[in-house]
């Protein structure tokens, strides 16, 4: 019943790009974020879709993946288009029929949208599809290790953070299990108008929330029993340390930034 | 009429790279008020097996015939359903109401039952697995120790009155008292009601006591199937798949090795200790 969600959406692999350190990979998402709005020509995407086959090929990722990442899309990127070829009135008119009327901008607008929406959520599909939910948190914490300086709880949202992603494997096979047992008593999930429906999960989630409860109980015992006392002086076991591929990889990045700038102006 | 199991085979993520065949051609039945016992080694396909015969799993191929309803037909199955009582290993995926009683009450309220009835079975549930219906009013099923909520677990079910009671290492992380009272409480639930029990359990000592036919299971296929006298009397084949034999024939094999003249079959405590007295008589 429940088993057939798929968490995160990291495939394992040993590339370069998944093992450079995750603190490089979000920073360079952000170079790539910031890459995508400086497009200002159409034939920059070009290169942006370079870039992208390029790192793909590299993790060895297959190629469908990308396609899977854009379907959370699906509705919205046809409405995006839509929108734009039909209410942008700039440029030449080009067709006028009935209430329809298509300017040449419109059209633009619509394939722009569209690209750069669909760049945008491929290009960092790439960093959790290389980068395991850990080492994101990690990669996250050491980044906004300043932020300690105004007495932000860093460390301890981090460490909520990797202790969620921990257990939602655990509370989805409990919930799946919670839910048989309450079938075999008779339960009905499935008939009745909305309210009662939510009325019939009741018996399955207050166990699922009285079990987090225990969970969360033990595991806090467990960790201070262990002597946790929260991040001041904590060390890492696995230490995060920059490579050459790292600067590699920034070089690349920069690189590609520095092409669509120089593209737009000289080349289209 | 029984339950019969007929070639049931199942197959975990079918038509994904991690396909895992638990279960392959099955077949047996569980006579009226038979009691049988599951065992086998760890992943060796029990729970899944006895998920399906309430039809929470569909097989693969093959079918579950409860009393003659087909546990594959929509319809059909809710009708199996409520003749099987099924018991999860842990109470804690169970209990939910505010009170130990009105979740006693849950499974007889689904059955459609009006509410005097729903009340008589709930407080005869509790009475038998030995908790006090009164009591069970105001005390929330959180409050309770390990063997209660088990207890209480079990008075949730069998207030269904079901024909056959399907129960999964109903007394895994107990002590032996409460192995003892757990196992007890079956014995007599299955006495003053008549239904079948159908266990799972890693204690060959537990299964031996109570079992009148034993199911092995190995890598999701009937290894043997038998009498408790068939199935410990091949201690080479359960050791090599992964199993032990109760406690008393492992001693009377090494007092065998040691030339005493013990007979077979010795499998439980009782009779062993009721041989060895009249041994020691004649000595
Ligand atoms: N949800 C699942 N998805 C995929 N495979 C599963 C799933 N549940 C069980 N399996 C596999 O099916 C096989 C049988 O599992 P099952 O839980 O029935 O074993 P078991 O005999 O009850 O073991 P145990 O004695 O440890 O309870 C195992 O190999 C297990 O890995
Ligand atoms: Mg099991």
């Amino acid at each position: 019943m429940l088993n057939d969600i798929t968490l995160g959406q990291y495939l394992p692999g040993n590339s370069a790009v998944h093992r450079l350190d995750p603190r490089t990979k979000i920073l360079l998402m952000i170079a790539y974020i910031v890459a995508i709005f400086l497009v200002e020509k159409m034939p920059a995407f070009i290169i942006i879709a370079a870039f992208i086959l390029a790192v793909t090929l590299t993790a060895r990722i297959p190629l469908n993946y990308l396609l899977k990442a854009l379907k959370p899309l699906r509705f919205i990127l046809p409405l995006m288009f839509l929108f734009n070829l039909l209410l942008v009135r700039k440029g030449n008119l080009l067709v006028d029929w009935w209430i329809i009327k298509i300017y040449d901008e419109g059209i633009k607008n619509a394939f722009f949208i569209v690209l750069r929406l669909s760049t945008l959520v491929v290009g960092t599909s790439l960093l959790t599809l290389t980068t395991t939910p850990i080492a994101l948190t990690d990669g996250l914490e050491k980044l906004m290790a300043p932020l300690k300086l105004i007495k932000f709880p860093v460390h301890e949202l981090a460490m909520m953070m990797t202790i969620a992603l921990r257990f939602i494997p655990t509370l989805i096979e409990e919930a799946d299990k919670i839910q048989k047992a309450q079938l075999a008593r008779g339960a009905d999930f499935e008939s009745g108008n909305v309210i009662k429906r939510a009325k019939a999960m009741l018996p399955v989630l207050i166990p699922l929330i009285v079990n987090s409860f225990r969970h969360a109980g033990e595991l806090a015992m467990a960790m201070e029993s262990r002597c946790y006392h929260g991040g001041e002086g904590r060390t890492r076991m696995r230490v995060l340390k920059l490579q050459w591929g790292d600067l590699a990889a920034a070089l690349i990045t920069g690189a590609l930034i520095a092409a669509i700038l120089l593209s737009q102006r000289f080349l289209f | 009429m029984p339950i019969v199991v007929e070639k049931l085979s199942y197959t975990y993520m079918q038509n994904t790279a991690n396909a895992h065949t638990a279960l392959d051609d099955i077949s047996f039945t569980v006579g009226d008020s038979e009691f049988i016992g599951l065992i086998g080694h760890t992943g060796s396909g029990k729970s899944t097996l006895i998920q399906q015969l309430n039809g929470l799993m569909q097989p693969t191929s093959g079918r579950v015939l409860v009393d003659g309803y087909d546990m594959n037909d929509k319809k059909q199955r809710a009708k199996g359903r409520a003749l099987i009582g099924m018991a999860f290993q842990y109470p804690d995926y169970q209990l939910f109401d505010s009170t130990v009683f009105a979740d006693v009450s849950f499974g007889p309220r689904n059955m459609k039952l009006d509410e005097a009835e729903v009340k008589r079975l709930a407080a005869e549930a509790l009475e038998l697995v030995g908790l006090d219906p009164a009591e069970m009013m105001e005390k929330s099923p959180f409050e309770l120790s390990g063997g209660q909520k088990r207890r209480a677990a079990l008075a949730g079910i069998i207030a269904m009155r079901p024909k056959y009671l399907v129960l999964d290492e109903p007394m895994a992380g107990l002590d032996p008292g409460g192995r003892r009272d757990v196992l007890e409480l079956i014995a007599r639930l299955r006495a003053e009601l008549g239904c079948a029990v159908i266990m799972v359990s890693h204690s060959m000592d537990d299964i031996a006591r109570s079992a009148e036919r034993i199911i092995v299971l190995n890598n999701g296929r009937i290894r043997m199937i038998g009498t408790p006298e068939q199935v410990f009397a091949d201690t080479a084949e359960l050791t090599e798949i992964g199993l032990d034999v109760p406690k008393p024939m492992q001693l009377a094999a090494m007092l065998k090795q040691r030339g005493a003249a013990v007979p077979d079959g010795l499998y439980t405590e009782e009779s062993f200790i009721e041989w060895l007295g009249r041994a020691v008589k004649h000595a």
